[in-house]
């Protein structure tokens, strides 16, 4: 579906993108997963044929993406961070609006409008001003706007950022429906927890790829066993296995600690030191690392 | 400083109504000493508005309360000089550098003298940014940026430090490091208030207070709330063919409970008697291999769960 090799954009001195390598199979989510400036919004308006890479290889639903951005235009669906309703307009007449932007024809507007209105439950409130819709409702309008054209690639710049926790899953909601009528979604977030939920994921970090595949492939990748432990005193806890492990392997999250070990056979050594020191252990368990942990283990080469 | 037994703070059946609109709605709780506190809820639960009482930014409607042992009806000024107050968008100055930035902010606490040269000297390396101190602002990354406005907060040593979504956008490896910071700051015995939409931001709080429509809907940790919250419990289901298997238990909702994808395996939170028969049920629809297992819910799961009955009928999510 994409296919990105050696992707580079500079802006001024600033390197936004340092060789991306990117692909994506038809039919799944992706996620995009980086902090502020990792280069995210820059390389999806590249995918989206709105910015030209300075170099690179980019070929998209069998197009040259570089060549000819103009050819993939019409496959492609963008919404970026910010909403380009029009406020005064009604929701129909925004969705109308974007139906003659891209030349949808006029015998299939009416039926796409209301599948549109239909999977986004936006349907009772079509009367209604854009700016008179709440945050959740003026995002899921910009959805159907992006979608009216019927693409076959969906790119979606941090759409839940600053999004509560119900919208948001009604968002996923909504894209794994739409995975289920063969579009094929890029998505981006800062967000780690969220990313788990993409079917494959790519961590991008000052714009370089870090890694790319399935949680299963990136989890294998993970070099520690990871253990969650609840103790009587987490403080004397941490301050013990920060100084066993080194402090970037003893981290505490509220009422839990979680320790890189080396090995999972470790964990009984580590357990009779906190009790020596009279330490009560409550919880010691092996647990799945999430992308945080192995997003810090490939940026710190640990 | 507060005295150690004292809770930081203390509210009991605040309300604040903007004429009709009754935004936060007689709500009570204590927080102690050194605790990081976690305050959740979906865009115009009241959180803010909540905040900003503690602060003592706005006046409550009816109710009381004490924040590090003042009065939030009486001394509203005291409480502005023990709280601190940062968020992802903090105003700093781009084109200051980050000394400068901490200099001007000493002076808006009223810091003077030697006091002022050495707490800026303290901020300044409990960010850790003594050799970025000459840098411009603008050209901070993200994690430093971050670090200096925590440093600009804290300047003028508050008791109580409310956190907004500190740590939103930041790259995880200074993440964790603000992390540290934060626990370092409560173990000395400051109280720290997050208010986040985000999970993993959640987990890393002692307790969470979940507020909805203005009402303190739970209060518990976060193992708790991930324990009473759900209604079921939450099955990973592994398929081959998870699509299929996707639209097959959503059409089953009323029976089985409400699926979510995660990847390419599905959640579900289970309401029936013996997760067997899900099993028997997608068997008898074709589907061979099927593993089940039991998860721990998320926190994600729990604020879904708690908050989505009071929102089934709002449509407007």
């Amino acid at each position: 579906m994409v296919e990105a090799r050696g992707l580079w954009k500079r802006f001024g001195r600033t390197e936004a993108l340092s060789g991306v390598d990117l692909s994506v199979r038809e039919g799944i989510i992706f996620a995009l997963v980086g902090p502020d400036g990792a280069g995210k919004t820059t390389l999806l308006r590249i995918l989206a044929g709105i910015m030209t890479p300075d170099d690179g290889k980019l070929n998209i639903v069998g197009c040259d993406a570089v060549k000819d951005p103009e050819s993939i235009k019409e496959k492609i669906g963008y919404l970026s961070q910010r909403f380009s309703l029009n406020p005064v307009l009604t929701v129909e007449e925004n969705i109308e609006f974007f139906a003659a932007l891209y030349k949808v024809p006029s015998t299939a507007r009416v039926a796409r409008t209301e599948r549109l209105l239909e999977f986004s439950r936006l349907g009772p409130f079509k009367k209604r001003q854009a700016a008179r819709l709440s945050g959740g409702m003026k995002q899921k309008l910009s959805l159907c706007c992006s979608l009216i054209h019927t693409p076959r690639l969906l790119l979606l710049d941090e759409p839940t950022t600053g999004v509560d926790p119900i919208s948001r899953r009604e968002l996923w909601k909504i894209l794994y429906g739409l995975l289920g009528e063969g579009i094929t979604i890029i998505v981006s977030t800062p967000y780690m927890d969220e990313a788990e939920r993409a079917g494959e994921i790519m961590l991008l970090h000052k714009g370089r790829g870090l890694i790319m595949g399935d949680m299963q492939k990136l989890r294998s990748r993970y070099r520690f066993a990871l253990f969650e432990v609840i103790t009587s005193n987490n403080r004397s806890a941490h301050e013990l296995a920060s100084k066993r492990l080194g402090h970037r392997r003893a981290v505490f999250f509220g009422e839990k600690l979680h320790l890189a070990l080396d090995s999972p056979d470790d964990a009984a050594g580590i357990k009779s030191l906190m009790e020596d020191s009279g330490i009560g252990v409550n919880v010691m368990e092996q647990v799945s690392p999430g992308l945080e942990d192995i997003f810090i283990q490939e940026i710190t080469g640990e | 400083m507060i005295p150690n037994d004292e809770p930081a703070v203390c509210v009991e059946e605040l309300t604040k109504k903007f004429d009709d609109f009754v935004a936060v709605d007689n709500i009570s709780f204590e927080v102690a000493r050194g605790e990081v506190f976690g305050f959740l809820g979906p865009n115009g639960a009241g959180k803010s508005t909540t905040i900003r009482m503690l602060c003592g930014v706005i006046e409550p409607t009816a109710g009381e309360g004490s924040v590090g042992g003042y009065s939030i009806l009486k001394e509203r000024s005291k409480i502005k000089l023990i709280t601190g107050y940062m968020s992802q968008k903090f105003s700093l100055y781009d084109d200051l550098t980050a000394a400068e930035n901490l200099e001007f902010f000493s002076g808006v606490y009223g810091l003077y003298g030697r006091e002022r040269r050495d707490r800026i000297e303290w901020a300044l390396s409990m960010s850790n940014l003594g050799d970025r101190r000459n840098d411009l602002t603008g050209n901070l990354s993200g994690g430093f940026k971050q670090r200096l406005a925590l440093g600009a907060a804290i300047l003028h040593n508050p008791s109580i430090l409310f956190l907004d979504e500190p740590t939103a956008g930041i790259d995880p490896l200074s993440r964790r490091d603000f992390w540290d910071l934060i626990y370092e700051l409560s173990s000395s015995g400051v109280t720290v208030f997050v208010t986040t939409h985000y999970m993993d931001e959640a987990e890393h709080c002692n307790r969470i207070a979940l507020i909805d429509e203005g009402k303190l809907i739970r209060l518990d940790t976060p193992s708790g709330l991930k324990r009473s919250a759900a209604t079921g419990r939450i099955y990973e289901i592994s398929i081959s063919d998870w699509r299929y298997g996707f639209d097959l238990l959503r059409r089953e909702e009323m029976r089985f409970g409400k699926s979510s994808v995660f990847g390419s395996k599905i959640h579900l939170d289970y309401i029936g008697e013996d997760i067997k028969q899900v099993r028997y049920f997608l068997t008898a629809q074709g589907i061979d291999e099927v593993s089940i297992r039991e998860v721990t819910p998320s926190l994600e799961d729990a604020f879904v769960t708690v908050l989505r009955p009071t929102n089934k009928n709002k449509g407007d999510r």
